[in-house]
């Protein structure tokens, strides 16, 4: 993967003018790779990460994992399938899997009570889908490389030789 | 009465920022570019190792020489890196930390009067472990001009009929000035010339960023001469777990032991147990810790001469080391300045035998980086020049 992008996945706000003294690039040249990631679309855009762990909020959503079993659609397969359950926007997160099922669906909600409802009157109950075994996430540790957890600070002396 | 100190240690010199230490305790939202070890933690399969072993109850003392596997661990290691054989039964000594290594070679083989040479700037140790074993340092002087590095005429200067020995560090602390292999065959020529043994400290030498690096008995008839000794600190971010070694030809490895063997009996066993880990599953964690550096070090020598900091480009480590001619002051006072004005912590490089350079460790995340420039741009503009 490009340098550039490496440093944008760690910390979008980089600059590019910090981005090019890191790589001995000019300002131009990094905001011009950029401009063309972004139209391209490998750079889909600029998120921030939010530990919600830390919220403690009480009606913060749950969240599932659905693993569900389908017959696939001639001549289209999964993905006509997979796309007519990741258009709801209820799915954070749609896979299709090798093994014992077919796609895993990560459901977000505002209850255990929503959840189950999507589960039963849009998942279950359309055409191809076979079956379905959810679980529900209690506690997140880690999510994509991130510890959910507050950094802890750099314990080193300030000066050692 | 008290105590009488002997002459030995009251003749090594205190260290040049002791000052600076008590300074720093006890201040707040420092931004530390003092520090000469990772800002990464132990990548999290080497500190898993050693905690299993403690879990299965390894807490004894191992060979005086080191454990086995790890012994035939480092030796595989270094058949792989460097096509570098050394016999892990007599010729590869486990230590505590390269710190250990150097004044262990120092000792096996300097007598009343000897001296070692050692490239100046340099890390702080190498000068009174000398002192300590009766010998003289004598430092040779190496700027900015010319790279911070030596050449084989150099050596010829310097040596007379005293000269025993050299000690070589590169990538260096603290000038991160490397060598690449044509520059050390200029060196060894002269090192054979002038019969001398090399104690080559690579700790750094996984941080090499614009040339492979070449360890020094790799080079011809170098090996029987060389004491060539690494550790784990710099590359794994295992600085805590003191544990470097040492590798040789068979009567100075002999020799050393038998030293190491009264003093430090063996190194701790779960440190051991980590470095074995760190060998054989750490080179990734390598890897993507030295492109970070490598970034930051583009970053900050750019930034750092952009402030007028004139900086020579470092080949490896994690320093660098700009000059602060153009500020006027000498590097003690704008070390000591810029940390009560500015909260910036560097060590003057007086603490390295350089007036007119502060050293900065860049091994600090890109956001502290960033920080230390705008107050360091900041001071700059207060204090005359900019």
């Amino acid at each position: 993967m490009d340098e550039i992008l490496e440093i944008l996945e760690k910390d979008a706000r980089t600059t590019p003018e910090e981005i090019a003294k890191m790589l001995s690039m000019t300002p131009g040249s990094v905001r011009a790779a950029i401009k063309r990631y972004e139209k391209e679309g490998v750079i889909l855009k600029y998120k921030t990460i939010i530990n919600k762990e830390l919220l403690r909020d009480e009606h913060a959503d749950v969240r599932a994992l659905i693993e569900v079993r389908v017959t696939p659609k001639k001549n289209v397969g999964f993905d006509y399938i997979a796309e007519r359950i990741y258009q709801f926007p209820e799915v954070s997160s749609c896979y299709l899997m090798s093994g014992t099922y077919d796609l895993l669906v990560v459901v977000e909600g505002k209850s255990l009570h929503t959840v189950s409802n999507f589960v039963s009157e849009k998942l279950s109950s359309m055409e191809n889908v076979r079956g379905t075994v959810t679980h529900f996430i209690l506690q997140k540790y880690k999510e994509d490389t991130d510890i959910l957890r507050k950094a802890k600070k750099d314990k080193r002396q300030a000066i050692s030789l | 009465m008290g105590i009488k100190i002997s002459k030995k240690a009251e003749s090594i010199p205190p260290s040049g920022i002791r000052v600076f230490f008590d300074l720093v305790l006890g201040m707040k939202d420092i931004v530390s570019l003092g520090v000469g070890e990772p800002d990464f933690v132990t990548p999290w399969n080497i500190r898993e190792a050693a905690i299993y072993s403690l879990e299965e109850g390894m807490t004894s003392y191992t060979s005086n020489k080191g454990v086995l596997e790890l012994r035939q661990a480092i030796s595989k290691h270094l058949v792989h890196r460097y096509g570098l054989e050394y016999d892990y039964d007599d010729e590869i000594l486990v230590t505590v930390g390269v710190s250990e290594g150097v004044d262990l070679a120092l000792r096996a083989i300097i007598d009343n009067g000897d001296k070692v040479l050692i490239p100046q700037p340099s890390f702080v140790s190498y000068g009174p472990n000398v002192i300590l074993c009766g010998g003289t340092p004598v430092y040779m002087k190496t700027t900015h001009e010319n790279g911070f590095k030596i050449t084989g005429k150099d050596i010829d200067e310097y040596c007379d009929k005293k000269t025993k020995a050299i000690v070589l560090n590169y990538p260096n602390n603290p000038t991160g000035a490397s060598y690449s292999k044509n520059e050390l065959k200029d060196i060894a020529k002269a090192v054979k010339k002038h019969d001398l043994t090399v104690l080559s400290d690579e700790v750094y030498c996984d941080l090499t960023y614009d040339f492979p690096h070449t360890a020094f008995p790799t080079l011809p008839d170098m090996r029987e001469r060389t004491v060539y000794l690494n550790g784990f600190s710099k590359a794994y971010a295992m600085t805590g777990w003191r544990i470097g070694y040492a590798c040789g030809p068979k009567n100075i490895i002999h020799s050393m032991t038998k030293i190491h063997q009264y003093t430090m009996m063996c190194v701790p066993i779960m440190s051991q147990m980590g470095a074995i880990e760190a060998l054989k599953h750490g080179e990734r964690s390598v890897q993507e810790m030295k492109r970070e550096y490598r970034r930051r070090r583009e970053y900050i020598i750019t930034a750092l001469n952009e402030l007028g900091l004139t900086c020579h480009k470092p080949e490896g480590a994690f320093y660098a080391l700009p000059s602060i001619k153009s500020t006027g002051m000498k590097s003690m006072e704008f070390a000591k300045g810029l940390l009560s004005e500015e909260k910036v912590a560097v060590v003057p490089g007086t603490a390295f035998g350089l007036e007119g350079c502060i050293r900065i460790s860049y091994a600090s995340s890109l956001e502290n980086l960033k920080e230390a420039i705008t107050r360091m741009e900041r001071f700059l503009s207060k204090h005359g020049r900019r």
